[in-house]
């Protein structure tokens, strides 16, 4: 029983991550029509984002301790961050220890701006084009963003904490009524997990709740009659492709704590984003999200050890074979609407 | 000839005196001269290019005439490699049947795939293909290890059994691959003056295998069974309006450019033999996509055209540093010629792959026909005939198909 909720918990972050990614591709998809390849290079940038933010924050210069001195009886020379000499101890050090949850506020407008030089710049061209160029240009463009930060960060892992108060981890097993220590989970993920139920929460009452968002609801359902009504549907896209890239952007700056990030995270996170968008059915927001939380605990059970050693392997494929019996199962995916990608 | 007409046997001959003379005018250079690393006329990369060119080819019958867009093809030729590779395990050195082993496997293992696949097109197609791929490389590189070798790759061993063949060498090396006693490996130079070439034994019969594939694919584009692919790529519903089932079609399709691609892995590994999980990653994949499309989708020269510069480049391109640039610009002022290096060093070298992510996007951007269809606007502009013909691609409507 222990085990059941550890890999449920432990397949919640990543399932989290999935449904973020999901839910951007899926609104792009849905309002723009644009299948982006370039997603993950997205959630790549945000990733980034918190690493140059961290290593902006740690820039330090050297100056005298009086109070110290190193054996030759010389005074101590230490490395002193900018931001502590400029904000004082207390200040300069919380920004530096917090610097992913603060990175969040910078990601945002950033990545809105990223997000809206690509639609403008690029993706616009695309629409007309058919599938298979778009899935080509967005391609290459996720090779570029992707070997532009290669070349500015190098190709290794570069990790970057969690905020001191959130090291460690949760005694969840205690507070269900189990031994102490049976289920225990590391506070970061599940802040990733509330942060994450957060987003997907605004992003759906943004489409519930506004008149912004009714129209394009509207548009996802019908484009061409939304455009007869007099409503100028491409600026609204816009605003939409930037909200799918903060989307993910947020979910990569979130991320970094729990797996550093290199050049290609984003393409690994990408290729079972879309098996996530199409287990829950092409165009269908509620589908991505439910089968991307659904996706991420299927794994995490898949690496239960008892289950390898009955199905050896299975903790690798498990997502795939779950996307290829569904397709072959409900085509349109399980929240799959009628009418989305059936030519 | 040979059942072609006259436009395609031109085509089919300018390709294989390209394949003959290849050594020759791919290296223009004399050894001694600064443009010597441009020469790619040494056994390893010709053997590359023609390869891929075989590996691209196969891929454009099923993308380029059913418009399928496979996002695993590279899983094909991982599939070949190492089926190549257990041949020369198990049974010999011989690489004849390393090669129809492969063929056959890919060929069985596409028809596994493409049964499931096939049964829904577009996006979802792509991305159910891309979903095999990654979990054959999953599956390579985790729990097939036994059959794999996992991380270090499959290689030969000095107590593999090779029943029929000789198990070492006199001197108790590993055997190298060979045609009949023939060593893929052996090679002869020829010196001219300031230039060398070198022919090699691996090259030519790759060279000689790629033209076969090269006359079968021909005659595939010309034959009925081509022209029922074109009519899936543009209209699949009225197609089956007519009482014709695409399926069968596109699968024959799939199958036969998957086995494109296991012969692509054999001859690898008849080369080289050793076969690596990171053959069958999504990336391999997405490469044979690039050349495909830089090249020309569709059109028979298209993919080899592609295969190549992108190959040829890749080479040159990662090789170039930061003290070739500036030898290049040392003619130049000295603070202009620290811009010129310090604007063109990030794409080259390491960062090979940002130019052939721009290449690429230039090419999807401006010339989704690939570099044929900017030779034929070129030739458009010269030859003044801007109307409809370039249009048409020739050849394309040759005789009808019975019905079938």
């Amino acid at each position: 029983m222990e085990s059941i909720i550890l890999q449920l918990l432990n397949g919640l972050d990543k399932g989290s991550a999935y449904a973020l990614i999901a839910l951007g591709l899926t609104l792009i998809f849905g309002t723009l029509g644009v299948v982006n390849f370039a997603h993950g290079a997205l959630f790549m940038m945000g990733a980034f984002i918190a690493v140059t933010l961290n290593m902006l924050f740690g820039i330090s210069f050297e100056v005298e301790d009086p109070t110290r001195t190193d054996f030759l009886g010389n005074v101590m020379m230490v490395d002193t961050p900018y931001v502590v000499y400029w904000f004082g101890e207390g200040v300069g050090n919380w920004l530096i220890d917090w610097s992913v949850p603060i990175s969040v506020v910078v990601a945002i407008p950033v990545m809105a701006l990223i997000g809206i030089a690509m639609e403008r710049g690029l993706i616009r061209f695309f629409y007309k084009r058919p599938h298979a160029d778009q899935i080509l240009v967005t391609f290459g463009l996720a090779i570029v963003l992707q070997e532009i930060i290669k070349a500015f960060y190098g190709a290794n892992p570069i990790p970057t904490p969690a905020p001191e108060a959130f090291v460690g981890s949760f005694d969840v097993g205690q507070l269900l009524g189990f031994d102490p220590f049976a289920v225990m989970y590391p506070y970061w993920r599940l802040v990733y997990f509330f942060f994450a139920a957060l987003i997907i929460g605004l992003v759906f009452a943004f489409l519930q709740f506004t008149t912004f968002g009714m129209v394009v609801r509207a548009g996802m359902a019908d484009r061409e009659t939304v455009g007869l009504l007099g409503i100028d549907i491409d600026k609204r896209f816009v605003t939409m492709f930037a909200i799918a890239a903060i989307v993910a952007g947020l979910a990569g700056v979130m991320y970094t704590p729990i797996l550093s990030p290199n050049y290609h995270i984003g393409m690994d996170f990408l290729v079972l984003s879309f098996v996530v968008v199409v287990v829950g059915g092409m165009g269908s927001l509620p589908g991505a999200v439910a089968a991307g939380f659904l996706l991420g605990i299927l794994q995490s059970f898949a690496s239960m050890s008892w289950i390898i050693e009955l199905i050896p392997g299975i903790n690798q494929v498990v997502i795939y074979l779950v996307a290829i019996v569904i397709l072959l199962t409900r085509p349109r995916g399980l929240m799959g609407r009628k009418g989305v990608m059936e030519e | 000839m040979l059942g072609l007409n006259a436009k395609d046997a031109r085509l089919y001959i300018i390709v294989l005196v390209m394949l003959i003379f290849a050594p020759f005018f791919l290296n223009p250079f004399p050894e001694t001269s600064g443009l010597a690393q441009f020469n790619a006329g040494y056994p390893d990369m010709m053997q590359r290019l023609v390869i891929f060119g075989l590996f691209a080819v196969g891929f454009n019958i099923l993308f380029g005439l059913t418009g399928y867009l496979s996002f695993g093809h590279a899983a094909f030729l991982g599939v070949g490699s190492y089926a190549g590779v257990w041949m020369f395990k198990l049974l010999t050195m011989n690489v004849l049947p390393a090669l129809i082993v492969s063929t056959i496997a890919a060929g069985l293992f596409s028809l596994l795939i493409g049964y499931i696949s096939l049964r829904r097109s577009g996006i979802y197609f792509s991305i159910l293909t891309l979903a095999f791929a990654q979990m054959c490389y999953s599956l390579a590189y985790s729990v097939l290890t036994p059959i794999t070798g996992g991380e270090t790759g499959l290689q030969l061993a000095l107590d593999d059994p090779r029943i029929i063949g000789t198990q070492q060498t006199a001197e108790g090396n590993i055997p190298v691959p060979h045609l009949f006693g023939l060593p893929m490996n052996s090679n002869t130079t020829l010196d001219l003056g300031a230039w060398s070439f070198t022919f090699s034994v691996g090259y030519y019969f790759a060279a000689v295998i790629f033209a076969l594939a090269f006359y079968f694919t021909i005659r595939l584009f010309r034959s009925p069974f081509g022209l029922m692919l074109r009519a899936v790529k543009s209209n699949q519903s009225r197609m089956s309006y007519t009482g014709l089932n695409a399926r069968p079609y596109t699968l024959a399709a799939f199958v036969i450019s998957g086995m494109f691609a296991g012969l692509a892995g054999g001859l690898m590994v008849s080369m080289d033999p050793l076969a690596g999980a990171e053959r069958m990653l999504w990336t391999a994949s997405g490469e044979v996509v690039l050349m495909t499309i830089l090249g020309g989708v569709g059109t028979l020269i298209g993919p080899i055209l592609g295969a190549g510069v992108i190959t040829y480049l890749e080479a040159i391109v990662s090789t170039i540093n930061s003290t070739i640039l500036h030898e290049w610009f040392s003619g130049l002022p000295d603070g202009l010629e620290n811009f010129m290096v310090n604007i063109l060093y990030p794409f080259v070298g390491k960062g090979w792959h940002l130019t052939l992510g721009l290449v690429f996007m230039t090419v999807v951007i401006f010339l989704p026909g690939g570099i044929v269809e900017g030779g034929r606007r070129i030739y458009g502009l010269f030859s003044r005939k801007r109307r409809q013909s370039d249009a048409t691609p020739p050849n394309a409507a040759a005789q009808p198909g019975p019905g079938e």
